[in-house]
């Protein structure tokens, strides 16, 4: 599994939705998004890459698109 | 009249991102909402965190009508179902849920709140009565808890007093006002001539912290799962320095979360209070003061002023001796009248004397201070809420007809068994919608059959061995 793959398995997983629908998500957009979502979302992530993240990203991460672009900080390989 | 605002005038009582108001102007505000509506009448409040639903709120209860304090984003199912038990002939509430109470006239508008005339006949309301306040968050249960113009007077000075709120505090509305903890932040600030920053923002949104820091918030109000959050947005490496106290109520917290914060307070300068309380004691009953959080890890305290606690065993004895485990009993000024399931107990007086079992089950020390270690009946907290199982069972059945069905598990942790397998894809976004909870929460397991005593009597306790798988 790719590390994007892993990235979207996250969301489909915890929000039940399609990876075509979470492609296009942020947060508050649904309701399983919420803060308690959001703090579900970090520690899977956290857990699935095994990093640690920033006070600023974690508020920063806003969205499925902006999510990517601050993983790769933390050394998480998009490219396919 | 609850509040007095006379000698706070030109002094900010509420700010918001865009407007502050000063008490004279939320005064003002306030009674224009109120004016139309006769005192003891009856008004659904339906409440986000916004200057318009509060400057309703304290309207109202200035005016000696009565709220039925309500989270904006209730169910339309369950909402209908308190209206039909309680008629109320007003309701305050956001414009777009306006349309759920389509018979209604509208008598004003303001910023995004209607305020309707919902043509019910008046029903007497008993001339103490100031409020009513949901029992449990999220499962709508007709249920209320009747509380009095004294038991939020007593209330609201006890917890000035302990937590020693004057006019330079500034709290910040991270909690809602249709929960009892909530909003006695709100009535203890607006009391003190303190201000009250109000934003919809949560804990993950950068504009929070902004106006915590340029707003000068001095202190933080949080439910275990709060603390969480705060643990994890590294919140002990925020560089805050207004912020000056964190209280903690609305569920035990965890004890490792507890020595964490206890000693990042003492090692800042900051003070750290663990609080104890309920609906039916108004909002407090119990506090540890910030002087001991770090010592007694894992205790909640102390009566409140004005309060006392006592522990009785099954028999109902009191308990005199140290570290002996028995339901905790609270007296006090603030324990409210009493339940009302239906219009006509708002004209019931006070049933309860002063005297409220908590059904938590609690120990004391050698130092007079107590501990809750469980709980008597079957409730549990998702995220702060408290959710009645029986209830949930039941809501469970009402839609998916006669199931066999258990809901148990922990705080943050509602596991529903189900011996139809079929069933389980279905009911965690089910409850998560209808009780306007993370799904998170939820957890739906198929076992083979719901274990029964001889009397059909489910048995918890043999659930507790599936929690982890």
């Amino acid at each position: 599994m790719t590390d994007l793959e892993k990235y979207t398995n996250v969301f489909t997983e915890l929000f039940a939705k399609s990876a075509d629908e979470v492609k296009k998500l942020h947060y508050q957009d649904i309701l399983e998004w919420d803060s308690v979502g959001h703090m579900t979302l970090i520690s899977s992530l956290e857990e699935a890459f095994d990093i640690m993240m920033e006070t600023d990203d974690i508020i920063d991460f806003e969205s499925y698109e902006k999510g990517i672009e601050i993983l790769k900080k933390y050394g998480v390989s998009f490219d396919a | 009249m609850v509040w007095d605002f006379s000698a706070f005038g030109a002094q900010t009582a509420l700010l918001s991102e865009t407007c502050t108001m000063t008490y004279q102007e939320l005064g003002a505000r306030s009674g224009q909402i109120a004016a139309p509506v006769p005192p003891r009448s009856l008004v659904f409040l339906l409440a986000r965190n916004s200057p318009a639903a509060i400057a309703g709120y304290v309207g109202f209860l200035q005016r000696g009508a009565v709220p039925v304090m309500l989270d904006a984003a209730l169910d339309a199912e369950l909402l209908a179902a308190l209206r039909r038990a309680y008629r109320p002939r007003y309701a305050w509430l956001p414009e777009e849920r306006a349309a759920a109470f389509a018979e209604g006239s509208e008598v004003l508008r303001q910023t995004g709140y209607v305020l309707l005339d919902l043509q019910e006949e008046s029903i007497p309301l008993h001339e103490d009565l100031a409020l009513l306040m949901t029992t449990s968050g999220s499962t709508g249960s007709p249920k209320l808890v009747r509380q009095s113009y004294g038991n939020l007077k007593s209330n609201i000075d006890s917890i000035i007093d302990y937590l020693r709120i004057d006019v330079s505090e500034r709290a910040i509305t991270n909690l809602p006002m249709h929960y009892v903890y909530g909003l006695s932040v709100l009535n203890t600030h607006l009391a003190a001539g303190a201000s009250v920053v109000v934003t919809e923002r949560t804990l993950f949104d950068r504009a929070f912290w902004q106006l915590v820091r340029e707003r000068g918030v001095t202190s933080l109000a949080g439910v275990p799962y709060t603390y969480a959050m705060l643990k994890r947005l590294r919140f002990f490496r925020m560089d805050l320095p207004a912020l000056h106290t964190l209280t903690q109520a609305g569920g035990k917290l965890d004890p490792e979360l507890h020595a964490e914060f206890a000693e990042f307070a003492a090692r800042e300068g900051k003070s750290f209070v663990v609080m104890y309380g309920a609906a039916e004691a108004t909002a407090r009953m119990g506090y540890l003061p910030a002087a001991d959080a770090v010592r007694k890890t894992g205790a909640m305290g102390i009566a409140i002023p004005g309060g006392r606690f006592e522990l009785v065993d099954e028999a109902g004895r009191e308990i005199t001796e140290t570290d002996t485990v028995g339901e905790l009993v609270y007296y006090g000024a603030n324990v409210t009248m009493g339940y009302a399931t239906s219009g006509a107990d708002l004209a019931l007086g006070d049933t309860r004397g002063g005297r409220y079992e908590t059904g938590d089950l609690a120990k004391r020390d050698a130092d007079g201070c107590y501990t809750v270690v469980g709980r008597k009946h079957r409730f549990l907290k998702l995220f702060g809420k408290r959710t009645n199982l029986q209830e949930v069972e039941h809501i469970l059945r009402r839609h998916f007809g006669d199931i066999d069905v258990a809901c148990a598990g922990t705080d943050d942790h509602l596991h529903v068994f189900v011996t139809d397998g079929a069933l389980a894809a279905e009911i965690v976004p089910f409850l998560s919608g209808k009780l306007g909870v993370h799904r998170s929460a939820f957890a739906v397991k198929c076992i083979a059959a719901i274990p029964k005593n001889p009397s059909g009597k489910t048995v918890y306790r043999e659930l507790e061995q599936y929690y982890d798988v």
